[in-house]
């Protein structure tokens, strides 16, 4: 049985980790609050963006007289850049493994494509690196504080590739955050660009030619994917970090209230023991 | 006809503006273009250089660089690169990137690539403009 000490110095142990986690909790707290605030700020851009581009695609699609944008070009995928944005840090729970799950899975299910691995974050780094994976690029500390000009020179470079045809197409696998208990792995394809369609384009005067147009605003398109979805893993990682945290709080109180009653119980049995060792010397005595 | 129209303008990092307004003035690619109520559906590109427009009588001004406006009957959205409130440019600032740029312009012996540094110039000479008239 261990004695009393030995109990109580783990409920001291038990009780700084508890704290350490509850201050992890209230600090990712307040992370998340101002990630989100980035995402919901960056929205109003990205919908704007959406909607200029769809008028302006259909305003070219009726236009027969110009060829198909380069980033626009459909290849078959042989060459993948597969960009993996994962967090700098661990103790969130699965998010990082899950991003690393994403990648495994897109490669079993691109059996033909030789993939390049682009990473964002040390975790998904750390782990590709040491397995000796095809690594074109790595990325690391951009999370802490995503900056629209650092993640548009990751996306040009990107672009430049494809247009190259160095790589067929691209890739991103990142969480997005949903909730704060719920991050969902998403696998978007950022090149070629998908373009989306409307059923009533507005006719607008043109300043410029809609082609030239469009040769601008692809590439803003194709960077804004990629810093929404950085601004999107970022507001996941800190949510799912909190999340974790919580729990281990809670486990840690679970187990401090267990020790603190295994400790009475020693300490009641010691106490039992003496007694009866008292009474029974007395009884011998007599 | 209404006498004013919804102004959005908004970076990738946040919304700037959002507000009716009864005029305004941006600057397009090729040269300056004024918007008032009622205007046809217009798209542009944006080059660099101040943006201002009057809401309630009181006249505001923006720096901008790079982008582009949607123009629609009863709303403008601008999409800025990079914008900047007057009231929130840092004048030394853009002063001091306005010198650097230029000298850059002057020296090729400093390896920058001359056309980002007359990009560079024109964007700290907006932000210059811009914050002067206020």
């Amino acid at each position: 049985m261990p004695s009393l000490i030995d109990i109580r110095r783990r409920i001291r142990s038990v009780k700084n980790t508890q704290q350490i986690t509850k201050a992890m909790k209230m600090v990712s707290a307040a992370k998340l609050r101002r990630a989100q605030d980035r995402v919901i700020a960056s929205r109003p851009y990205g919908a704007l963006l959406r909607k200029v581009l769809v008028n302006v695609a259909a305003a070219v699609a009726g236009d027969q007289t110009m060829g198909a944008h380069p980033l626009l070009a459909r290849r078959e995928e042989r060459n993948v850049l597969l960009v993996l944005i994962s967090g700098d840090k661990g103790l969130a729970g699965a998010f990082n493994a899950n991003t690393i799950k994403g990648v495994q899975r897109f490669v079993v299910e691109h059996p033909q494509a030789s993939v390049q691995l682009e990473l964002i974050g040390r975790k998904g780094r750390d782990f590709f690196r040491k397995r000796g994976a095809p690594i074109h690029a790595e990325h690391i500390g951009l999370a802490a504080k995503v900056v629209y000009e650092d993640v548009a020179a990751i996306a040009r470079q990107a672009m430049e590739m494809y247009r190259n045809e160095e790589i067929d197409a691209v890739y991103l696998i990142y969480n997005e955050f949903k909730s704060v208990v719920a991050q969902k792995l998403m696998q978007s394809r950022v090149l070629p660009v998908d373009l989306p369609q409307e059923q009533a384009p507005v006719d607008y005067i043109f300043e410029q030619p809609p082609a030239e147009m469009l040769g601008s605003l692809l590439p803003r398109y194709v960077e804004m994917e990629f810093y929404r979805a950085l601004l999107e893993s970022a507001a996941a990682e800190h949510a799912a970090r909190m999340t974790a945290m919580d729990a281990a709080t809670s486990n840690a109180g679970e187990m401090i209230e267990k020790l603190t009653l295994y400790m009475n119980r020693v300490r009641q049995a010691s106490i039992t023991k003496e007694i009866i060792e008292v009474v029974s010397g007395a009884a011998a005595a007599e | 006809m209404a006498d004013s129209f919804d102004l959005e303008i908004a970076t990738p990092e946040r919304l700037l503006v959002k507000e009716q307004v009864n005029e305004l003035q941006i600057p397009g690619k090729d040269g300056y273009l004024g918007i008032l109520p009622g205007h046809a559906a217009l798209l542009s590109e944006l080059g660099t250089g101040f943006l201002s427009y009057t809401c309630g009588g009181s006249k505001r001004y923006l720096s901008i660089h790079g982008g582009f406006v949607e123009v629609l009957p009863g709303q403008v959205r601008v999409l800025a690169n990079v914008a900047e409130k007057a009231e929130e440019i840092d004048i030394e600032h853009a002063r001091k990137d306005l010198q650097q740029a230029q000298e850059q312009v002057m020296n090729p012996a400093l390896g920058v690539d001359p056309a980002v540094a007359l990009d560079a110039m024109a964007a700290a000479q907006a932000r210059i403009d811009a914050a002067e008239k206020k």
